[in-house]
C-alpha cells in the first residue's frame, strides 16, 4: 500500500473505532433513554415519584377499583419477613385521596433495610397513580423483630382513560441492607 | 430417472396426506383450538399464516423444482442470458408487502383482544418460584403453592411413568368455567413464564413487576389443562408444571368454600405436641412431595449437588438439630428455602422425618414450638 | 524482476509450526479460521450430542438437569461464536483480498491477532467444564436475574471470554472493511465487487454496530454481580427486562450477522452451476443493506411474552413482518437465476440449492414466529428450536459447506472427491431435515425448550429427532475426512475449477501463489 492509501487506511480506522467506542457508550446511554421514552410515551410500568396532594378535582363520574399486592422477593424469604396491605382493594372516584398502610415486620434477629419497588398493571395506568406519600420512596429500616405499617397516600389522576376501570398496584419487598 | 415426473408425484402424494386436518387429529402434530375464545382466535390466525406459506412454498418450490427438472445441462438445455428486471422487482416487492398486510390484520384484532382485561370476575395472583407456582385468589383469601406431584421414582425410571408424567401437580389451579379471568403474573426470584396452551396465555413472571393477562374458559369445556414453565430458570425449569382445572360455576363455589375452611383450620396450634409417629406420617409426605425431588425419596440425593441425608452429620448428630431446623426454613447455597411455604407443623414433620428414616434412627422428635423458637432467633 | 516486485519480504510461507502462529498471510490466517471453526463445530456438536441422548427418553437417564442445562449453554455459545462467526471470517480472509484483486488484507498484523483472540477466549469458556463448580448454565442468552443473581462462579469467565471474542470480531470486521474500500483493483467501483465482498462489507458494519453492545451488556452482568450495580435488579431500580433490550439490540443483528455471508455466498455459487449470471445484482446488494437495516429495529420480537404495551408490540410485530420482503426479494432472484439456467449439479450447487429450499422454511417459521398472538403459543417452546436451526445449520453452516466445496480446489489445488461429497450432501440434507423438521411439531404440541425431560406424549418424535442428529453428527467425520483427504491430494485442479466461474480468484493458479495480486490486476 502507498502512503496515500495507508493514511487513508489509519482515517477510517480511527472513524469506525470511534463507532465502536460509541456504541459501547451507546449501550448504557439505553438506560437513560428508555426512562425517557416510557415516561414520554406513558409506555411504563412504573409509578412517578413523589407527587403535590391536589384538592378539589374529583370526577364522580366513574369509579376506579385499585387492587393492593405484596410480594416478598427472594433476596429476603431466607430472612423472613412479613409485607402485606393492610386494605386490599379500593374502589374510589379518580381524584379521590386514599388514604392505607402495609404491614411490614422483621421476623429475623438482625436489623434490616427494605426497599418496596412498585409495579403497576395495566402499564398505561402507571402514570396517572399519584402519591403524596409512599414507604416506597426511601430505604425503611427495620429492627430486629420490628414490625410497623408503612403509610401510602395516593389517588388516581381524572386524566386516566375511561377505559381502564381497574388497576393493580403491586409492591415487591427487596432486602437492600448491604446497598 | 429418480427426477421423472411420475416417480416424484408417487413420492410427493403421500405426503400431502400430512396435511388433511384427520392426520393431525390423532397424532400431537398441530396446536389444538383450545378452550377460550382467544386461543381458538390464535388456533385461526397460524392455521392462516401456515397456509399462507405453504402457498408462497408451493409457487417458489415449484419453480426451483421445475428448473430443476427441466433446465438441465445434462438434458442439454441451454441457458438464457436475463440477469434482471426493475419491473419484476418491484411487482415481487409489492405484492408480499400486500400479502403481509392482510396477515396483520386479524393478528393486530387479537392482540387488542387480548389486552383487555376489565370486568373480570375472578383475579388470581400468579406467583413463580423456583422451582414451582404459587396462586393466590385475591377475592377469595385463599392462596396456595402447586407443586409438581410426579413421583421421583418415575423421573428416575425406577417405576412406569404414568400418563400425565410431568404435567400433574398437587394442588391445580381451579377456575370457573364461562367467566372472564384475570391473572397478575409475577416472579420471586428469576424471570419464569406462566404457560397454558389451551388457554392461549403465555405470560412472563418477571421479579419486581406486575403483568396482567385474562382468559375465559368457554362454558362448554369444563376440564383439566395442563402447561409448563417457559422460561428458563434453573435445574428444574422443566419440573414446574400448570395443572388449570376448569369447573363449572357451582362447582367452583364449593370448591372455594372447602378451600376456605381448610385454610381455616390449617392455623396450626403452636403449643400442641405431637407423636413422633404423626409427625413421621406427615413428615413423609412433606418430604417425598417436596424435599425428595433434589434428596430423593431414598434420602440418597445426588452427591456432590444434592448431598445424601441417610447417616450423615446434620441430620443425625443432636448438636446438629438446630441448624438442621434452620437449614429446611432458610435454605443453604444451592438449597432454597422452605420456610415461607411450610408452616411450623411441615416443617417440624419434614426434620423429624429426615432424622428418623433410612435408618437415622435419632429418635429425634420436632415440634412446631421448636421450628418457631428458630425462627425467632435466626441471625443471618 | 523489478526492484518493487522483489522487495516483498519471502518467496514463500515460513517453515515450521511457528509459521502458523505469527503468519500475516490472509490466506494462512483464513485457513486457521477455518479450522478452528470446524474443530469447534465437531465440540459443540458432541455437546448436543449427549443432549440428544438424554433426550431420546423421557427420564433422566445420563445427565442430571443441572448439567443438561450447562450443555444446551455451551452448545449454543460455542457454534454462535466459535463456530458459525470464525467460519465467515475464515471465508473472509481467504476469498475477499483474492476476489477484489489485493495482495492481503489491509491490516495483516491486526488480522492474525484477531484470530489468535479466538483459541484463548474459549479456551477460558471451555474450562468451564473441568473447573470446579459448574460451567454457564442459563441459556446462551443469559437472561438476568439468572445470570446476575443465580450465575455460577464462572459466569465471570464466561464475561470475560465473551469480551475476548468481542475484540476479535470487532478487529476482524474493522479489517475487512478498511480492505474493501481501499483494496480494489482499479475499476473495480464497488457496484462492480463480487458480491460476497458486499455481504461481508454489510456484515462487517453490523458487527461494529453491536458487538460493543453486548459488550456493554455482559459488563453490566459484571457490574450487576460484583460491583454494586442494579442494571437489571429491580431491588436497585433496575429491570430484568432492560437485559432482554439490551441483549437483543445485540442479538437480532447478530443472527443477521450469521446469515448476511451465507447469502453472499449462495450468491457467488449458483450463478457458476447455472452458467447464468446472478439475477437482479444491484436488487440483491439493496436486498442485504434493507435487511441490514431493518434488523436494528425488530429485536422486541424475541421478547412478545414480557408483557410489553400492545403499541410496542404491533411496532416490533409490523417492523419484523416488513424483513420477510427484501428476504423474499433474494429468494425471487435466486429462483430466477436458476429459471432458464443450464444447471449442473456439483457438491457446491447440491449444498446451496438445498440452502434455498430450507433457509426459505425457516424464513416461513420465522414469519410466523412474527405474528405476536401466536407468538405466544410458540415462543420459548421446540417451534423456535426448529425456526432458528433451520436457519443456521441448513442455512449457515451448509452455506459454509457449499462455499468449502466450491473453493477447496482452489485452495488446494486438487478436486475433493465428488462421490464422497455427494455422500456427505445426502447424508446431511436427509438427516438434518429429519432432525429439525419434527421439532416444529413437538413445539406445536406444547413441548418447552430447554428442558431434559418431558411428557411422554412428546417422545415419538424426540426418538426421531435423538436418532437423526446422531446420524448428521456422524456424517461431519465424514466431511473431515473429505477435505484432509482433499488436502493431501487428488486430481490436479485446474485455475477455473469449474466450466465458468466468474471472479478474479479463477485467474489465478491452484493452488494461488503465497502473495497473490502483488500487483493488482486492472479490471476498467
Amino acid at each position: 500500500m502507498d502512503i496515500t492509501a495507508r493514511k487513508r487506511v489509519k482515517k477510517q480506522v480511527m472513524i469506525l473505532l470511534m463507532i465502536v467506542i460509541g456504541m459501547f457508550a451507546f449501550c448504557y446511554a439505553l438506560v437513560p433513554l428508555y426512562s425517557v421514552f416510557c415516561k414520554v410515551t406513558g409506555l411504563n410500568g412504573k409509578t412517578a415519584g413523589q407527587t403535590e396532594y391536589v384538592a378539589g378535582k374529583v370526577d364522580k363520574s366513574r369509579t376506579v377499583t385499585v387492587e393492593l399486592l405484596a410480594t416478598l422477593n427472594t433476596s429476603l424469604s431466607d430472612k423472613s419477613g412479613e409485607f402485606r396491605p393492610i386494605h386490599k382493594k379500593f374502589v374510589l372516584h379518580p381524584g379521590e385521596y386514599v388514604r392505607t398502610s402495609y404491614w411490614v415486620k422483621n421476623l429475623t434477629a438482625q436489623p434490616l433495610v427494605v426497599q418496596a419497588i412498585p409495579s403497576v398493571a395495566p402499564g398505561l395506568a402507571a402514570e396517572h397513580i399519584k402519591k403524596v406519600e409512599c414507604f416506597c420512596f426511601i430505604h425503611q429500616p427495620l429492627n430486629a423483630l420490628e414490625g410497623k405499617e408503612m403509610p401510602l397516600v395516593f389517588t388516581v389522576d381524572p386524566a386516566l382513560p375511561t377505559s381502564i376501570k381497574t388497576l393493580t398496584l403491586a409492591y415487591t419487598l427487596f432486602d437492600v441492607t448491604h446497598r | 430417472m429418480l427426477l421423472r415426473w411420475p416417480v416424484l408425484l408417487r413420492l410427493f402424494i403421500p405426503l400431502l396426506a400430512f396435511f388433511t386436518p384427520n392426520a393431525w387429529a390423532d397424532y400431537t402434530l398441530n396446536m389444538t383450538k383450545g378452550v377460550s375464545s382467544i386461543s381458538s382466535g390464535i388456533y385461526h390466525l397460524h392455521m392462516t399464516i401456515l397456509w399462507v406459506c405453504i402457498g408462497i412454498g408451493v409457487v417458489v418450490y415449484g419453480l426451483m423444482i421445475y428448473a430443476i427438472i427441466r433446465h438441465r445441462k445434462a438434458a442439454g438445455y441451454q441457458a438464457a442470458t436475463f440477469h434482471e428486471s426493475t419491473t419484476i422487482e418491484i411487482i415481487w416487492t409489492i405484492i408480499p408487502f400486500f400479502i403481509l398486510i392482510m396477515m396483520a390484520v386479524p393478528a393486530t384484532r387479537i392482540l387488542i383482544q387480548m389486552s383487555d382485561t376489565s370486568n373480570a370476575a375472578v383475579t388470581i395472583k400468579i406467583t413463580g418460584h423456583r422451582w414451582f407456582w404459587h396462586y393466590d385468589y385475591l377475592d377469595e383469601g385463599i392462596n396456595f403453592f402447586s407443586y409438581l406431584s410426579t413421583p421421583e421414582d418415575e423421573i428416575k425410571n425406577l417405576a412406569p411413568k404414568n400418563a400425565h408424567y410431568l404435567l400433574q401437580v398437587d394442588k391445580p389451579l381451579v377456575v370457573p368455567v364461562g367467566k372472564k379471568i384475570r391473572f397478575l403474573v409475577t416472579s420471586k426470584d428469576v424471570i419464569h413464564s406462566w404457560w397454558v396452551p389451551a388457554l392461549g396465555i403465555k405470560k412472563d413472571a418477571i421479579p419486581g413487576f406486575i403483568n396482567e393477562v385474562w382468559t375465559q374458559v368457554d362454558v362448554e369445556n369444563p376440564g383439566i389443562y395442563r402447561g409448563q414453565c417457559a422460561e428458563l430458570c434453573g435445574a428444574k425449569h422443566g419440573f414446574m408444571p400448570i395443572v388449570v382445572e376448569a369447573k363449572s360455576d357451582s362447582d367452583y363455589a364449593q370448591w372455594v368454600a372447602e378451600q376456605k375452611k381448610a385454610q381455616a383450620g390449617a392455623n396450626v396450634d403452636e403449643n400442641k405436641q405431637w407423636t413422633l409417629d404423626e409427625l413421621m406420617e406427615r413428615g413423609e409426605k412433606e418430604f417425598n412431595m417436596v424435599c425428595a425431588m433434589c434428596h430423593q425419596t431414598s434420602g440418597k440425593g445426588l452427591p456432590p449437588t444434592f448431598p445424601s441425608l441417610v447417616g450423615s452429620a446434620i441430620v443425625t448428630h443432636p448438636e446438629h438439630k438446630v441448624e438442621h431446623i434452620r437449614q429446611v426454613i432458610y435454605g443453604k447455597n444451592a438449597m432454597p428455602p422452605f420456610g415461607e411455604q411450610k408452616n411450623d407443623l411441615e416443617i417440624a414433620a419434614i426434620v423429624t422425618y429426615e432424622r428418623n428414616a433410612w435408618g437415622n434412627k435419632t429418635g429425634d422428635v420436632i415440634q412446631p414450638s421448636d421450628v418457631k423458637k428458630v425462627r425467632a432467633e435466626h441471625k443471618k | 524482476m523489478t526492484h518493487t516486485e522483489h522487495a516483498d519480504h519471502h518467496h514463500g510461507p515460513a517453515k515450521g509450526l511457528l509459521r502458523w502462529v505469527f503468519t500475516t498471510n490472509h490466506k494462512d490466517i483464513g485457513t486457521l479460521y477455518l479450522w478452528f471453526s470446524f474443530i469447534m463445530f465437531l465440540f459443540a456438536g458432541s455437546l448436543i450430542m449427549i443432549v440428544r441422548a438424554e433426550l431420546f427418553k423421557p427420564g433422566e437417564q445420563l445427565v442430571n438437569p443441572e448439567f443438561f442445562n450447562q450443555l444446551t449453554t455451551l452448545h449454543g455459545l460455542i457454534m454462535v461464536f466459535g463456530a458459525v462467526m470464525p467460519a465467515f471470517v475464515g471465508l473472509a480472509n481467504w476469498l475477499i483480498p483474492m476476489m477484489i484483486g489485493a495482495p492481503d488484507m489491509a491490516l495483516p498484523r491486526l488480522n492474525n491477532w484477531s484470530f489468535w483472540l479466538l483459541p484463548i477466549a474459549f479456551t477460558i469458556l471451555i474450562s468451564t467444564l473441568v473447573l470446579e463448580g459448574s460451567a454457564p448454565n442459563f441459556g446462551w442468552t443469559f437472561y438476568a436475574p439468572l445470570s446476575t443473581t443465580f450465575g455460577p462462579p464462572s459466569t465471570d469467565f464466561f464475561i470475560f471470554s465473551v469480551h475476548i471474542m468481542g475484540i476479535s470480531s470487532i478487529m476482524g470486521a474493522i479489517n475487512v472493511i478498511a480492505t474493501i474500500l481501499n483494496l480494489r483493483a482499479p475499476g473495480m467501483t464497488l457496484m462492480k465487487m463480487p458480491i460476497f465482498c458486499w455481504s461481508w462489507l454489510i456484515t462487517a458494519f453490523l458487527l461494529i454496530a453491536v458487538m460493543p453492545v453486548l459488550a456493554g451488556a455482559v459488563t453490566m452482568v459484571l457490574t450487576d454481580r460484583h460491583f454494586g450495580t442494579s442494571f437489571f435488579d429491580a431491588g436497585g431500580g433496575g429491570d430484568p427486562v432492560m437485559f432482554q433490550h439490551v441483549f437483543w439490540f445485540f442479538g437480532h443483528p447478530e443472527v443477521y450477522i450469521m446469515i448476511l455471508p451465507a447469502f453472499g455466498i449462495i450468491s457467488q455459487i449458483l450463478p457458476t452451476f447455472t452458467r447464468k449470471p446472478l439475477f437482479g445484482y444491484a436488487s440483491m446488494v439493496y436486498a442485504i443493506s434493507s435487511i441490514a437495516f431493518l434488523s436494528f429495529i425488530v429485536w422486541a420480537h424475541h421478547m412478545f411474552t414480557t408483557g410489553m404495551p400492545v403499541a410496542a408490540e404491533l411496532f416490533f410485530m409490523y417492523a419484523t413482518m416488513l424483513i420477510a420482503v427484501p428476504t423474499g426479494v433474494k429468494v425471487f432472484n435466486w429462483t430466477a437465476t436458476m429459471f432458464r439456467g443450464s444447471l449442473s449439479f456439483e457438491t457446491p450447487m447440491l449444498f446451496a440449492l438445498a440452502f434455498i429450499f430450507l433457509f426459505t422454511m425457516g424464513g416461513f417459521s420465522g414469519l410466523m414466529l412474527a405474528m405476536v398472538p401466536a407468538d405466544f403459543q410458540y415462543q420459548d417452546t421446540y417451534f423456535v428450536v426448529a425456526h432458528f436451526h433451520y436457519v443456521l445449520v441448513p442455512g449457515a453452516i451448509f452455506s459454509i459447506m457449499a462455499a468449502v466445496y466450491y473453493w477447496l480446489p482452489k485452495w488446494t489445488g486438487h478436486m475433493y472427491n465428488e462421490t464422497l461429497a455427494k455422500t456427505h450432501f445426502w447424508l446431511s440434507f436427509i438427516s438434518v431435515n429429519m432432525t429439525f423438521f419434527p421439532m416444529h411439531f413437538l413445539g406445536l404440541a406444547g413441548m418447552p425448550r430447554r428442558i431434559p425431560d418431558y411428557a411422554l406424549q412428546f417422545t415419538d418424535f424426540n426418538q426421531l429427532v435423538s436418532i437423526s442428529g446422531f446420524i448428521f453428527g456422524a456424517s461431519q467425520f465424514l466431511f473431515l475426512f473429505i477435505v484432509i483427504k482433499t488436502i493431501r491430494g487428488g486430481q490436479k485442479a485446474t485455475n477455473k475449477v469449474w466450466d465458468d466461474p466468474h471472479g478474479l480468484e479463477w485467474t489465478l493458479s491452484s493452488p494461488p501463489p503465497y502473495h497473490s495480486f502483488a500487483t493488482p490486476p486492472d479490471v476498467r
